[in-house]
């Protein structure tokens, strides 16, 4: 193993750099962290919880002393998103829990996101602040009234600077446009519409309009009994601007193209594998879900993560795949007893690298995999403070697929299926990673060389 | 508040210099000034929406001085704030001193400029807009084109946005040297790195090309409108269509073939929809541009073609403009184009399989007639009218209906009325109640336009089946609708033909209908004059003081309030006050008020 890690691609290290979050291993429900999003520049991670909150974390400039200590990350803002709600109309409560959070190329010196949970999308605005103003005619600073025939002249406030203060206001709320769950949010690279994406509709947004929305994917049937599909993830182009996938519960991707007409129910591509018969079974379909597809930096292909693998399509070839990876195969025959503990129905995502030469996923037991498309070189990695000290390459781990476990290896059924990494992020330029354990947060950066 | 601040004013021009010493004129402004930081966003709002009359007090130096730098550095307020101080500062000049410290406005409107919500910036840059007029030449090159070139070299997007508003106003009271920087910064923004600065710049290439010289224009503006024609997103493609209008009427005809038209033919044949759904809906301006030549070879295919666009919503704005682009062809040719080539496209429109193309037709088709007179009408266009008025669809029929005037004018209506009624039928007992309302609003132009005795035959039990209708909403307009009819047929007609059914309803044994009947004669009572009131309503109405349901009670209270000015006073001190008095004492409360009320509106008392 060590041997494939020093070749071709061993010029990646890792070093856990940062871990965050409580080391209690009584989690919190509300603490769990759904969703993680480097923005553009890479300087803010935002990450949502269970509990409706966004935490906004900061790079710091870096440390010219310690030049090993690479920029870390800090609190920049923390705020409630969303709380939870009651749909008294159809009696069903609905969560705080942020799904998606999609950060707004940035356009002044605020930053602004969307978030949003299984209904409601929200713009965000987080802002610094550093003057307030001073100066009152008819009140002392603290609040106390002068006697008013004191005064004989007219004062004006006057601004002073003051400690950094970083505030977060929502600008606007898209609301009553989601009968199911929104699973997708993603900015169109004109910079003012998006679109949010449920089981089974898609819908268009304008930034600045929130009473109405365009419906432009509608895949309900006219009789619900016949719905065999749903709408699993969705997301724009990153260049062209009329052009949107989404994947489905049955493992296809249609791509559909906005110019040609109002309504997309027609797709201009679908990108499917065709099902290899020798591994067909009952779990089949479920595991062909796709849970997240993500185009690369580039807009030339696209991956899809589902429950075993990650693969990887080029735009121009619809029938099969270009590279797939394998993520987890050894689950392949525990998939009954995942399909009991609800396991199988887990959504991993999936993330690009800054020059989109390699992917990440997570997988069980804190375990995240990292694949070299160039090198064909793959590794897995584990998320825990016990097995890493700072900035000391952590080690591959590898799990026993079969056959004599030898030194080193973790047998398949020794794995913690509660402890898993669903979310993972990868700086848009640098080598810095982030994943998501249930309530912890794990920086790791390359080894500096 | 205002006056003593003018009287303020008036004390500190008298002495310049002073400020108001300690009268009590200080107090007002003192809490004005407080509250434009106050923690509630109302008082903030209303501080900013009289900073004339803090300036007015504090002075145009202080304003200069000490009011425009606090303004400048409160960009961190909200959104409705920022906007009512965008609008201020561009009225503002006189406060500050007069157009030779104008300048001074520009900081806070800069950093307004800069912010990220679009109604703010606008606003900004409209009072930027407004108060460049107010600076002289020099001021213009020293101190607000160097703004402008800020703007357009900023950092951020917003900032750029703002900038592309801003080139037309400095263009022409400018040095040719300062224009072309001007020229070269227009050019950069139109290739901007960002869609929205594109789209921006898109969207002022038509101003702005106003103001070059024509040179320019041919030169510059052309190869900016091609680029921004042919752009990767589909929104800036867009927006160059309106420009196109704008570019188009700058030109000499000769130059439109060569300059303007190849793009135009590109964007009508776009591969996106809304590229083309923006030709569609810009065609009657894109037709008066380009000329009546350009028109006859070229728009009309293009209009074809749009028509028989694949995309739904680009035939239905093509269809709306159906009736404009026929008007606007070039007379001697009119007809022979319509008749060739328009209407084939448009015979096909009638059946298309989307509701909202049908409707977008059904609402300027009835226009054509007046253009193509009473033969084509008859032979062509009648079908037509007779195939959406059998259309699925009821807002197609309605469109139909509600145009019936302009074909009244070419053929009469009698061509219509056989096919008409059974639409209107249709219509008026249609299961949804707001197509029924839309058709009895239309009744009264009906009624007008087949004649009374059409009406009595074929539509006056309609409208009295309304008035039982089971939706409030539909009793009501049918209540309303009587009045207009009377309004038109006069009363004689109204007393044969109306009234005693109203007045039937008296005794219906739902209360509902009762009511209805005390409605009617609320409307119908004036038009009706005093004869009919006195001697065939108001006995109805007193009879009805008498009704079981306490509703009807008081509405017997409020209808005779309402009559009673039609009525003479014999009437009101004979029948109307004892009655009144004694709903005045009824057991229910409300039947009680408003007969109090009654009495004292009425001066019965």
């Amino acid at each position: 193993i060590s041997g494939a890690v020093q070749g071709a691609g061993g010029d990646m290290q890792w070093c856990l750099s940062q871990a965050k979050g409580s080391l209690d291993d009584d989690v919190t429900e509300a603490d769990i962290i759904s969703t993680l999003e480097f923005n553009h520049t890479g300087e803010l991670l935002a990450t949502g919880d269970k509990g409706g909150r966004i935490v906004i974390f900061q790079q710091e400039i870096e440390n010219k002393r310690q030049p090993q200590y690479r920029s870390e990350y800090n609190v920049y803002s923390t705020f409630q998103s969303h709380e939870p709600e009651f749909d008294y109309l159809k009696s069903l409560e609905i969560e705080e829990k942020i799904n998606k959070i999609r950060w707004i190329p940035q356009k002044n010196a605020a930053h602004f996101l969307l978030s949003t949970n299984d209904k409601t999308i929200k713009l965000w605005k987080i802002s610094e602040r550093d003057k307030r103003p001073e100066g009152y005619n008819l009140k002392e600073e603290d609040g106390r009234y002068r006697d008013p025939s004191t005064v004989t002249s007219l004062r004006v406030p006057v601004f002073r600077p003051m400690d950094l203060m970083v505030e977060a206001s929502p600008r606007k709320v898209f609301a009553n446009a989601h009968t199911y769950h929104i699973n997708s949010v993603s900015v169109n690279s004109d910079n003012e519409t998006y679109l949010s994406a449920d089981d089974l509709r898609i819908n268009l947004w304008h930034l600045e309009i929130t009473d109405r929305s365009f419906n432009i994917v509608d895949i309900k049937p006219a009789n619900m009994e016949e719905l065999t599909e749903v709408i699993t993830a969705a997301e724009f182009h990153p260049h062209q601007c009329n052009t949107f996938v989404y994947s489905s519960s049955k493992g296809t991707i249609r791509m559909c193209d906005m110019r040609a007409s109002a309504l997309c129910d027609k797709h201009s591509k679908m990108f499917e594998e065709p099902e290899d018969p020798s591994n067909r079974s009952f779990f089949s379909e479920i595991i062909s879900s796709i849970s997240d597809v993500k185009f690369s930096h580039s807009g030339r292909y696209m991956m899809t993560r589902d429950y075993l693998s990650v693969k990887i399509w080029d735009l121009n070839m619809e029938s099969k795949p270009v590279e797939t990876y394998q993520v987890h195969e050894y689950l392949r025959s525990k998939l009954c007893s995942l399909y009991e503990n609800d396991c199988i129905f887990d959504k991993f995502e999936c993330c690009w690298n800054g020059n989109d030469s390699m992917v990440m996923t997570g997988s069980y037991n804190n375990f995240f995999r990292m694949f070299d498309r160039d090198h064909r070189w793959d590794v897995t990695l584990e998320a825990s403070r016990e097995n890493s000290k700072p900035f000391q390459v952590i080690k591959p781990r590898k799990v026993c697929a079969g056959g004599k476990r030898k030194k080193d290896e973790i047998s398949v059924d020794s794995l913690d299926f509660n402890k898993k990494i669903l979310h993972t992020a990868w700086h848009p330029q640098d080598s810095i990673i982030v994943v998501a354990t249930t309530n912890n947060l794990y920086i790791f950066q390359d080894k500096m060389n | 508040m205002f006056e003593r601040c003018s009287k303020s004013w008036r004390a500190q021009r008298s002495e310049p210099g002073g400020g108001a010493d300690g009268d009590d004129s200080l107090y007002p402004i003192a809490v004005l000034i407080d509250e434009l930081r106050n923690e509630d966003v109302q008082l903030r709002l209303n501080s900013i929406k009289k900073l004339s009359t803090i300036a007015l007090a504090l002075g145009v130096e202080r304003t200069r001085t000490e009011l425009l730098p606090f303004l400048t550095d409160t960009i961190y307020d909200e959104d409705e704030v920022l906007l009512a101080l965008a609008e201020q500062l561009g009225n503002f000049t006189m406060l500050v001193g007069g157009p030779e410290y104008v300048h001074c406005l520009l900081p806070p409107l800069e950093s307004l400029a800069t912010v990220e919500e679009t109604v703010v910036r606008d606003k900004a840059v409209e009072s930027l807009r407004k108060i460049s007029q107010e600076h002289s030449p020099v001021d213009l090159e020293v101190h607000f084109e160097p703004l402008v070139k800020r703007l357009a070299s900023g950092d951020w997007f917003t900032s750029r946005t703002s900038a592309c508003g801003l080139f037309s106003v400095c263009y022409p009271r400018v040095s040719s040297t300062v224009k072309a920087e001007i020229r070269q910064h227009f050019r950069t923004l139109c290739s901007d790195d960002t869609p929205m600065v594109r789209r921006a710049a898109a969207s002022k290439l038509g101003e702005f090309a106003k103001v070059l010289e024509l040179d320019y224009v041919k030169s510059d503006i052309i190869s900016l409108f091609t680029a921004l024609a042919s752009d990767e997103q589909d929104s800036v493609r867009l927006l160059a269509v309106e420009a196109c209008v704008s570019i188009a009427t700058l030109l000499p005809q000769e130059d439109l073939e060569t300059l303007v038209m190849p793009t135009l033919r590109q964007a009508a044949e776009d591969k996106s929809w809304r590229v083309r759904y923006m030709v569609a809906d810009k065609f009657s301006e894109l037709q008066k541009a380009v000329g009546p030549e350009i028109t006859k070879n070229d728009l009309v295919p293009a209009f074809q073609n749009l028509l028989k666009d694949c995309e739904a919503e680009v035939r239905a704005a093509a269809a709306n403009k159906v009736k404009e682009f026929c008007e606007n062809l070039p007379e001697d040719s009119r007809e022979q184009i319509i008749m060739t080539h328009i209407l084939p496209c448009v015979k096909e429109l009638v059946s298309d399989t989307n509701q909202h193309v049908k409707s977008a037709l059904a609402s300027v088709i009835m226009g054509l007639s007046t253009i193509l007179g009473k033969d084509n009408t008859v032979e062509h266009l009648l079908p037509l009218f007779l195939a959406q008025l059998k259309d699925e669809c009821p807002e197609v029929r309605l469109n139909i209906i509600s145009n019936l005037d302009c074909v009244n004018e070419v053929i009469g209506i009698r061509q219509l009325s056989q096919s008409l009624l059974p639409a209107i039928v249709e219509l008026a007992e249609d299961a949804k109640w707001r197509v029924r309302l839309a058709i009895i609003e239309y009744m009264p132009l009906l009624a007008g336009q087949l004649g009374v005795e059409f009406f009595d035959e074929k539509l006056n039990t309609l409208c009295m089946a309304w008035l039982i209708d089971h939706v409030y909403a539909i009793r009501e307009a049918a209540t309303c609708n009587l009045m207009k009819l009377v309004e038109k047929f006069g009363a004689e007609w109204a007393q044969n033909t109306i009234v005693p059914k109203v007045l039937g309803m008296a005794n219906d044994p739902n209360y509902l209908h009762r009511m209805t009947t005390l409605f009617c004669i609320n409307a119908l009572s004036e038009a009706c004059g005093q004869e009919i009131t006195t001697k065939q309503m108001l006995p109805v109405v007193l009879k009805m003081s008498n009704d079981q349901v306490a509703n009807v009670r008081f509405n017997v209270a409020k209808s005779l309030q309402k009559i009673g000015p039609v009525l003479d006073s014999n009437a009101l001190q004979t029948e109307v006050k004892p009655v009144l008095e004694k709903l005045a004492t009824d057991t229910d409360m409300d039947v009680k008020y408003f007969a109090q009320e009654a009495i004292s509106v009425l001066a019965l008392a």
